[in-house]
C-alpha cells in the first residue's frame, strides 16, 4: 500500500494536469476559433431546408430551412446585443429606420424617407403608414423616439449605445408618421445608425420574447440548441423582402466537423464553412462566397527605418503579388483590393485606382533610389491564431527574396501582437484583417493621425483634412468622391501594402436558392427560396 | 476518531490543492500582455466600448485585490459573470450541468457495465485464443482518442446509415427516448477508452489475487472454482478498481469537453470552448475552476469510499 502522502501527492499531480490540460487546450481553441481573421464579419450562418421530400411536393411555406449559427446569441434583444451573429439572425425579426443592401447602401425600411438638413446636424424621417409589430399594433413615431432615447440615454437611464449617448441631443415627433433626431456636431456616419432595431415602446420582453415588424416572427429560443422564427404573413415593410419559407431553425454550432457532419447527413440546410471544407462537400451544396468586408493588409510601420521612406514602400507594393497569394492562401476565394476599403462597400470603393502592379525590376531601381540596392532585412510580425495570415507571410517572403529584401517570419500571441504591435506599435510590418460596418469612415479614419489605433504610423495633414471633410459632407454621392480620394492617397504614399478581401463562404443545400452575402454579416431569410 | 482525523487530513489536503488551484488559473490569467479587455473586443472595438469592459471587469484595482475579490466570491459561490451572455457563469453552468452529467453518468454505466463481467471473463480463461483476441482489442481502444472515434462514429451511424441524430440535442424533460438517442454516440464515444482501460487493469489485478495464498487456500478446503472468484478475488481486485473509477471519472469530464463539441451537445464542455472562442475570460476562468473543484470533490469521495471499503486505510 501507498503512503498517504505518496496518494495525496498523486491526486495532487492528477489535478494540476487535469488544470493545465484545461488552459492548455484553451488556448488550442483560441488557436482553432481564431483561425480565419475577423472574428466579427467572418462568422457564417445560413439556412437549408426541409426534409428530402420537401423540395418536390410541399410548399415554401411548409418547409423548414436549417442554418447553422457559430456561436450563442449574447441576448435577443438588440438594444442589449453586441453580438454580430446575434444581429445577423434578428435583423429578421426587429427593422430600423433604414435596411441596407448587398452593396452596402441604405434603403427605406421603416421610414419610407429622410432629409438631411443643410447643416447636417438633424435628420428629419418620414414613416411608412401600416407598418404592424407582430402582436398587431402599428409602429409609429413614438416607437422610434422611445428606441433612440432608450439607446442614447436621454431618459435618464445608462445610455445602451455609446455613438449615439455622444451624438444624439434629441429627439422630436411633429406628428405620428414624422421624427426628427438632432446631433451635437454633423458626422455623416451617423447614417450608419438608422439601421438599429426599432423596438416597441413599452414592451419589455424582448429578451425572452421578441418583437419586431420583421419578415420573420420569434417562436421560441431553446438554449445550447436554436432560435426558431417563422414566416410573419403580415409583413409589409420592404416589398423585396416578403417572406417564402415557412419556418427557420438557427441551429447553435460551434464545431466545424459537427458542422461538416450535420450538413453530409442532412440535419442543416445552409451554413458557413472553410476553404477546404466547402470543396470536401462536393457536388451535394452549392457554394456561394463573397467578399466580407475585411480587408488583409500587411501592415508598415511609417515612423521605422527604412519603411519611413515612401521609395522602400513603393518597393515592397510593386514586388508583392496579390494573385499570387490569393491563390496560394485562400484558394483563390478572395477578392484583390488595392487600397484600405472593402469591395463590398460598393458606393465608396474606388474601382478605378491607379496601383502598383507587381513589377521585380521597378521594385529594385526604387530600392537602388532610396539606397538600398542590396537589400535589407525586413521582420513581419505574425498573430500566431490566424492561419491565413501566416501562410500569407510566407508567400510575402519568397516574393520579397525576389528584390533583396530579406523577410524573418515572427510568431506571437494574440495578447502580445495586441499590446506590442497594435497599441504600443512597437514593430516593423505585421499582417492581419480589418473589418468595416456600413460606414466607410471605419476604415479610411485608422490612418488619421488623431486616431488612436493608427499603429500603421502614418501621418499626413492632407489626408487628416481629406477624411475630416468626407465624415461631414451628408451628401452621399460628394461624400463617395471623397473617399475614393482618401483611398488613391493611401496608394500614393503607399501607406502599406493592401492585399485583399478574403471571401466569405457557405455551403448551401441543392434544394435552396438565392442566398446573398451583405457587408454586414445578415442572415436575411427573405432571400432564400426553394429551388422550382 | 481515528476515522475523523482521516477525514479532516483529507479535507485540508482537498482545501490547500484548490487554493493552489485558484491561484494558478488566476496567475494564467494575469500573464496576458496588455488589457484584457482589448483582447476580448479585438481589433474593430471602438476606444469606448474597450473603457467600459475594463471598468466592468474591475481592471483599475490591483491584482492582488482582484484576486481576493474573485475568490471571496468562489466562497459565495459567485463564480464571477460572463462578458458576453451578461449572466453569472453559475448561471450558464446551471444550464448546461444537466447534458454534461447525464452524459458522464452514461458513459460511466457503459463503462462499468461492460468492464466487470468482461475482464471476469477474461481473467477466468486467461490464456485461451479468444480472450487474447479480445485483450489485443482492447490495446486499440485504449489507443484511440475519444474525437476520433466520435467523428467515426457520426459519420457510421448519421451520415452513412442515418440511424442516428447528428448535431440535435434533445432534452430529458422534452423526451426521455429522444434524449438517450441523442446521447448514446457520445456516450459510447467516451466509453469505449474507458472500458478497455478498466478491463485491462481490473483483469491483471484478478489474475494477481488468483495466484495468491489465500485462494489456493480456499480451493484446497473444497470452494468452488466461481465461488473463489466471485466471493473473494473480485472482492480485493474491486477495491483499486474504486481508486480507477474516480480516475476515469475525471476522463470521462475531460472527455466530454471534446466529445460535447463533435455531437453538439449544450453542456459544459461546448461552454468552455465558446467561452474560448468569444475570449470571455470571466466565464473560461470560472468554469476551469469548477471543473477542478469537480475532480478535487470526486477524489475526495473515492478516497471516502476507499476507507470505507477497506478499513485497514483508515486505520493506518
Amino acid at each position: 500500500m501507498k503512503t498517504r502522502k505518496e496518494r495525496n501527492m498523486k491526486n495532487f499531480k492528477r489535478i494540476i494536469a487535469v488544470a493545465l490540460v484545461g488552459i492548455l487546450s484553451l488556448s488550442a481553441g483560441c488557436a482553432a476559433t481564431q483561425k480565419e481573421a475577423a472574428p466579427e464579419n467572418s462568422v457564417p450562418p445560413v439556412t437549408e431546408s426541409a426534409s428530402p421530400s420537401a423540395a418536390q411536393s410541399t410548399p415554401a411555406s411548409d418547409v423548414t430551412v436549417r442554418v447553422a449559427l457559430g456561436s450563442e446569441p449574447d441576448n435577443l434583444d438588440p438594444m442589449l446585443s453586441a453580438a454580430t451573429d446575434t444581429a445577423a439572425v434578428m435583423m429578421n425579426v426587429y427593422e430600423g429606420l433604414m435596411g441596407f443592401d448587398q452593396k452596402g447602401d441604405f434603403i427605406p425600411a421603416i421610414a419610407q424617407s429622410y432629409t438631411a438638413a443643410p447643416d447636417g446636424l438633424s435628420y428629419t424621417f418620414t414613416l411608412k403608414k401600416g407598418v404592424k409589430f407582430h402582436d398587431g399594433k402599428d409602429c409609429t413615431a413614438k416607437d422610434v423616439k422611445y428606441t433612440y432615447e432608450k439607446l442614447a440615454g436621454l431618459t435618464g437611464e445608462k445610455p445602451l449605445n455609446s455613438t449615439l449617448s455622444q451624438e444624439l441631443v434629441k429627439v422630436e415627433t411633429p406628428d405620428d408618421y414624422t421624427v426628427v433626431l438632432t446631433l451635437k456636431q454633423r458626422d455623416a456616419g451617423f447614417m450608419s445608425k438608422t439601421i438599429l432595431s426599432i423596438e416597441e415602446e413599452g414592451y419589455a420582453d424582448n429578451s425572452t420574447k421578441p418583437i419586431g415588424t420583421g419578415p420573420y416572427k420569434f417562436v421560441e429560443y431553446i438554449q445550447g440548441q436554436k432560435i426558431v422564427l417563422e414566416k410573419n404573413e403580415n409583413y409589409s415593410t420592404i416589398a423585396e423582402r416578403k417572406p417564402t419559407i415557412g419556418k427557420v431553425e438557427f441551429v447553435i454550432m460551434t464545431d466545424e466537423n459537427a458542422k461538416l457532419m450535420a450538413l453530409k447527413s442532412g440535419n442543416l440546410d445552409i451554413a458557413g464553412v472553410s476553404a477546404p471544407n466547402a470543396a470536401a462537400l462536393g457536388d451535394d451544396f452549392s457554394i456561394v462566397q463573397g467578399p466580407q468586408n475585411m480587408v488583409q493588409v500587411l501592415a508598415l510601420n511609417n515612423a521605422v527605418k527604412p519603411l519611413d521612406n515612401l521609395k522602400v514602400r513603393q518597393a515592397i507594393n510593386y514586388a508583392v503579388n496579390k494573385d499570387e497569394i490569393i491563390g496560394a492562401v485562400v484558394d483563390g476565394k478572395g477578392t484583390k483590393v488595392e487600397s484600405f476599403l472593402s469591395p463590398s462597400m460598393a458606393t465608396y470603393y474606388n474601382d478605378n485606382i491607379a496601383a502598383y502592379k507587381t513589377d521585380i525590376e521597378k521594385a529594385k531601381s526604387l530600392l537602388k533610389e532610396a539606397g538600398y540596392e542590396k537589400g535589407f532585412d525586413l521582420t513581419i510580425t505574425v498573430p500566431s491564431n490566424y492561419q491565413t495570415h501566416i501562410d500569407t507571410a510566407q508567400v510575402i517572403k519568397d516574393q520579397l527574396a525576389q528584390v533583396g529584401i530579406n523577410v524573418n517570419i515572427q510568431l506571437i500571441e494574440w495578447a502580445q501582437w495586441l499590446d506590442g504591435v497594435y497599441t504600443k506599435r512597437d514593430y516593423q510590418s505585421t499582417i492581419i484583417g480589418h473589418s468595416g460596418k456600413l460606414d466607410p469612415q471605419d476604415f479610411l479614419n485608422r490612418f488619421t493621425s488623431t486616431y488612436d489605433k493608427n499603429y500603421f504610423n502614418f501621418t499626413n495633414p492632407d489626408y487628416d483634412k481629406l477624411v475630416t471633410e468626407a465624415a461631414a459632407t451628408t451628401d452621399i454621392s460628394q461624400r463617395a468622391a471623397l473617399y475614393k480620394q482618401c483611398q488613391q492617397f493611401l496608394v500614393d504614399q503607399a501607406a502599406s501594402v493592401f492585399i485583399q478581401d478574403p471571401h466569405i463562404i457557405f455551403a448551401v443545400s441543392k434544394k435552396l436558392d438565392g442566398l446573398q452575402i451583405y457587408p454586414v454579416t445578415f442572415f436575411n431569410m427573405s432571400d432564400i427560396h426553394v429551388k422550382s | 476518531m481515528r476515522t475523523a482525523a482521516y477525514l479532516i487530513k483529507k479535507l485540508l489536503s482537498a482545501s490547500v490543492t484548490l487554493a493552489i488551484i485558484s491561484l494558478l488559473i488566476f496567475g494564467v490569467f494575469q500573464l496576458l500582455p496588455g488589457n484584457p479587455a482589448t483582447i476580448i473586443l479585438g481589433v474593430d472595438a471602438d476606444p469606448l466600448q474597450v473603457q467600459a469592459l475594463s471598468e466592468e471587469l474591475g481592471l483599475d484595482a490591483p491584482p492582488l485585490q482582484r484576486y481576493a475579490r474573485w475568490v471571496a466570491g468562489l466562497f459565495s459561490g459567485d463564480l464571477g459573470r460572463s462578458v458576453r451572455y451578461q449572466v453569472p457563469v453559475i448561471e450558464l453552468i446551471r444550464q448546461s450541468l444537466p447534458v454534461t452529467a447525464s452524459l458522464a453518468a452514461l458513459s460511466l454505466l457503459v463503462t462499468v457495465a461492460l468492464s466487470v463481467p468482461v475482464s471476469i471473463y477474461l481473467a477466468k480463461n486467461n490464456n485461451k485464443k479468444l480472450p487474447t483476441f479480445i485483450s489485443a482489442l482492447m490495446q486499440v481502444g485504449i489507443a484511440v482518442p475519444s474525437f476520433w472515434l466520435a467523428i467515426l462514429l457520426v459519420m457510421v451511424f448519421a451520415v452513412v446509415l442515418r440511424w442516428l441524430p447528428s448535431g440535435d440535442f434533445v432534452p430529458f424533460s422534452q423526451s426521455v427516448s429522444g434524449a438517450l438517442r441523442s446521447l448514446i454516440l457520445p456516450a459510447a464515444a467516451i466509453s469505449i477508452g474507458t472500458t478497455a482501460v478498466v478491463i485491462r487493469y481490473l483483469k491483471n489485478t484478478m489474475l494477481d489475487q488468483l495466484s495468491m495464498d489465500y485462494v489456493r487456500t480456499a480451493r484446497s478446503k473444497g470452494l468452488g472454482k466461481n465461488k473463489v472468484l466471485y466471493r473473494h478475488v473480485l472482492k480485493n481486485a474491486l477495491l483499486p478498481a474504486i481508486t480507477m473509477l474516480g480516475m476515469i471519472a475525471v476522463d470521462v469530464l475531460g472527455g466530454s469537453i471534446i466529445v460535447e463539441n463533435v455531437f453538439n451537445l449544450p453542456g459544459i464542455g461546448r461552454l468552455i470552448i465558446s467561452g474560448v472562442g468569444n475570449r470571455d475570460f470571466p466565464l473560461v476562468q470560472g468554469l476551469v475552476f469548477y471543473l477542478a473543484l469537480t475532480v478535487v470533490v470526486v477524489n475526495f469521495v473515492v478516497d471516502l469510499l476507499y476507507a470505507a471499503v477497506d478499513p485497514r486505510i483508515r486505520l493506518k
